[in-house]
């Protein structure tokens, strides 16, 4: 009967000093220390998401919004809904417009309107713009007078355009960011040869990017392993001409190369000192893509050096001795030992260098001429000069996404934690 | 360095290599150098004339230096990039610190996704956070104040502390604080006095990146920003794309100088830093 009393006195919970069972407070502790670590990022957290995040994502909405069309024109939308579109529609749709033009025009909205049209089908802002200052006047039958005032009224693709950019949402912005669109039968089809461009724009920004990230991997490898074998004193003082660009104005980097490389500048003067190219041949090497690259690879190189050197610091020198003394010659040695044990360098290094060079802007705006333009620069041109926000966001979404992949391959093959500053 | 059995090849090797190096780093560092001899260019040229390559006194001047100090614009942006960059330092060097601390604490849930979270304004391409960022601002009223050009800065600097802010605790010995509250201390006191002396110089030198990132950043301001709130490198940025004198030259050669200055710090807060390591 002890025996028995002894077996639940173990079987039993195990309770902790105040006399509730300890797995319970256990939970209950770190329950409470799960509490706290959440609120310490809390504030951050919120700080970051109402100031960044949640900006980007409003802005990216506007890439499938569409709301001028449906809020201005609300009666002709509404007539249209039930227009199958294979020919143009009767007088009722007519009426409608005119009257919804002279509501627009009333309301100081038609300019808007108008613009949202150009957009989608460039030329037709003041087919708009005059009929809707005539629209007042008119009497029906409207088909005739709106024809007469415009006799791209009488065309089956402007209802068409009307029908499709009246709706609430539209995919049309994601279209013309890859150079397709909606034909006059909505079925999509590449955009027109002379207006093709942001396929090539992408592609060239994906192009000087690779190129970037492979010239700063040839020029930051050496560098780095020069570095990582030094001994300490030497290479703390070689360090620091890393961390000097690394650590001055981005500007002041840009501004640098257009003193160096324009053709008056520092490196053609000393071109043609040296004979290499007479006085008439200078060389252009700034304001293209050339520019663009050269000033990127400088300003990104120490992005590329330090990951590498943080590597290359932990292969131990014995195992290239280890190498040496078993026979291969130094290039085997290098290329079966020694670089294998680099390669997350390259990943860190060459993922950072690629993703930050991929949404550059102010060095290519600076310097890059017409040739040396990357996407980032177009979705200036559009929020800035010609005002399509919605293309503007359209791009930007894709730039985005394509930024964010490339994030989540780096915090899956170097982790977050593991990035360096300096 | 090379071993005394080297051969010919080895040693030519040995040399070559330590000259493609020193070119690689000439590379880095003569861009930057350049501008500074130019500043005192006495001829509103960006090359070298004859004079100054004969280091004829006359050749140079401190002509660029004057006028920026005679020009009320370039006092005025100067002014705007110092306060907005010590306000936009202050917020995020804060929060930064409070959400590291939470980070770097094992029971964390979610860890990894709200890293990333956090350091995603580090990561996205300026023109779209500037875009969202106009837009929004624009709505509740933010653009063309000072207000908002620090919260956009800050939320740019902030992936910057909570990193370097991390990467101090990751070696951080948690047993010190279980130590302190043994002995009594309350939780305040023990952040104080045991935490915080640790982590400051993560903090300092996260906040310098904090400094350095609102200080350099154009794009941002670019959109937000009014006549009135234009900074150093709005300014520079406006004299690149329109007509670009010497001046500019002077204000790089000024900015070089501050990033010495900054590098010089930081450089010496690491070294304190591993010493504390290696007492602890």
């Amino acid at each position: 009967m002890n025996e028995q009393v002894m077996a639940t006195a173990i079987e039993g919970p195990v309770l902790a000093a105040d006399g509730t069972p300890l797995k319970e407070r256990l939970q209950k502790t770190l329950r409470r220390r799960k509490l706290i670590a959440a609120g310490l990022v809390l504030p951050l957290g919120a700080f970051v998401f109402i100031t960044f995040i949640f900006p980007i994502v409003l802005m990216l909405f506007r890439s499938v919004d569409n709301p001028i069309v449906h809020e201005n024109l609300p009666q002709t939308v509404a007539i249209l809904e039930n227009w199958d579109g294979k020919e143009v529609p009767g007088e009722e749709a007519f009426a409608a417009l005119t009257a919804d033009l002279v509501a627009a025009r009333k309301s100081k909205m038609i300019g808007r309107v108008a613009t949202r049209m150009n957009f989608e089908w460039s030329g037709v802002r003041s087919v708009f713009t005059s009929t809707a200052r005539k629209a007042k006047k008119m009497e029906a039958p409207f088909k005739e007078a709106l024809i007469k005032a415009n006799e791209k009224w009488g065309e089956r693709e402007m209802w068409v355009t009307i029908k499709r950019m009246g709706q609430p949402y539209t995919g049309s912005q994601y279209l013309a960011a890859v150079d397709m669109r909606f034909d006059i039968d909505n079925n999509i089809v590449d955009q027109d040869e002379d207006r093709q461009i942001y396929v090539m724009i992408f592609g060239r920004t994906l192009w000087i990017s690779f190129l970037v990230t492979a010239l700063a991997l040839l020029l930051g490898y050496p560098v780095a392993y020069l570095l990582a074998t030094l001994p300490l004193k030497y290479s703390n003082l070689l360090m620091i001409m890393v961390l000097l660009p690394f650590w001055t104005s981005l500007l002041v980097r840009t501004t640098s190369w257009i003193v160096l490389l324009q053709t008056n500048g520092v490196l053609n003067d000393i071109f043609v000192f040296l004979h290499i190219v007479d006085e008439e041949g200078r060389i252009q090497m700034i304001y293209n893509q050339m520019g663009t690259v050269i000033a990127m690879t400088h300003i990104l190189l120490p992005f590329m050096v330090l990951p590498l050197y943080s590597v290359m610091k932990t292969i131990p020198p014995s195992y290239m001795r280890a190498a040496l003394s078993l026979g291969a010659n130094p290039v085997t040695a290098f290329v079966r030992v020694y670089a294998p044990q680099t390669v997350p360098g390259i990943g860190a290094g060459g993922l950072l260098v690629f993703i930050l060079s991929i949404g550059y802007y102010i060095t290519p705006a600076l310097v890059g001429g017409r040739t040396g333009q990357m996407i980032s620069n177009f979705i200036a041109f559009h929020m800035q000069k010609s005002l399509n926000w919605g293309l503007a966001a359209a791009l930007g979404g894709i730039l985005l996404v394509g930024v964010l992949a490339l994030y989540w391959l780096y915090s899956k093959i170097v982790g977050v934690d593991n990035m360096k500053m300096g | 360095m090379l071993p005394s059995y080297a051969g010919p090849i080895e040693t030519t090797w040995y040399y070559t290599f330590r000259i493609i190096c020193g070119l690689i780093l000439l590379f880095l560092i003569a861009p930057i150098l350049v501008v500074m001899p130019l500043s005192f260019n006495a001829e509103p040229y960006f090359s070298f004339t004859p004079g100054m390559l004969t280091l004829d006194p006359d050749a140079y001047s401190m002509r660029w230096y004057e006028d920026i100090l005679n020009n009320k614009q370039w006092i005025h942006s100067a002014k705007n990039s110092v306060i907005i960059a010590f306000f936009a330092t202050i917020i995020a060097t804060s929060l930064g610190t409070l959400a590291a601390l939470g980070l770097s604490r094992s029971e964390m849930p979610y860890r990894g996704v709200i890293m990333g979270l956090l350091i995603s304004p580090m990561i996205v391409p300026i023109i779209i956070s500037a875009a969202g960022m106009y837009f929004f601002y624009s709505e509740v009223g933010l653009t063309q104040t000072y207000l908002g050009i620090i919260l956009a800065h800050a939320a740019l600097g902030t992936p910057f502390v909570v990193i370097t802010v991390t990467a101090t605790l990751t070696g951080f010995d948690q047993s010190l604080i279980r130590a302190a509250n043994n002995l009594g201390a309350s939780p305040t006191y023990t952040f104080f006095k045991v935490t915080m002396p640790l982590i400051t110089p993560g903090m300092i030198s996260g906040g310098l990146f904090a400094f350095i990132t609102s200080f350099d950043e154009v794009v941002a301001v670019l959109f937000l920003s009014g006549f009135e709130q234009r900074t150093i490198p709005r300014q520079m940025w406006a004299g690149i794309r329109e007509q670009i004198s010497p001046t500019i030259l002077a204000v790089a050669t000024i900015l070089v100088l501050i990033s010495v200055a900054l590098l010089a710090t930081i450089e010496l807060l690491r070294r304190r830093n591993e010493r504390l390591r290696g007492i602890v």
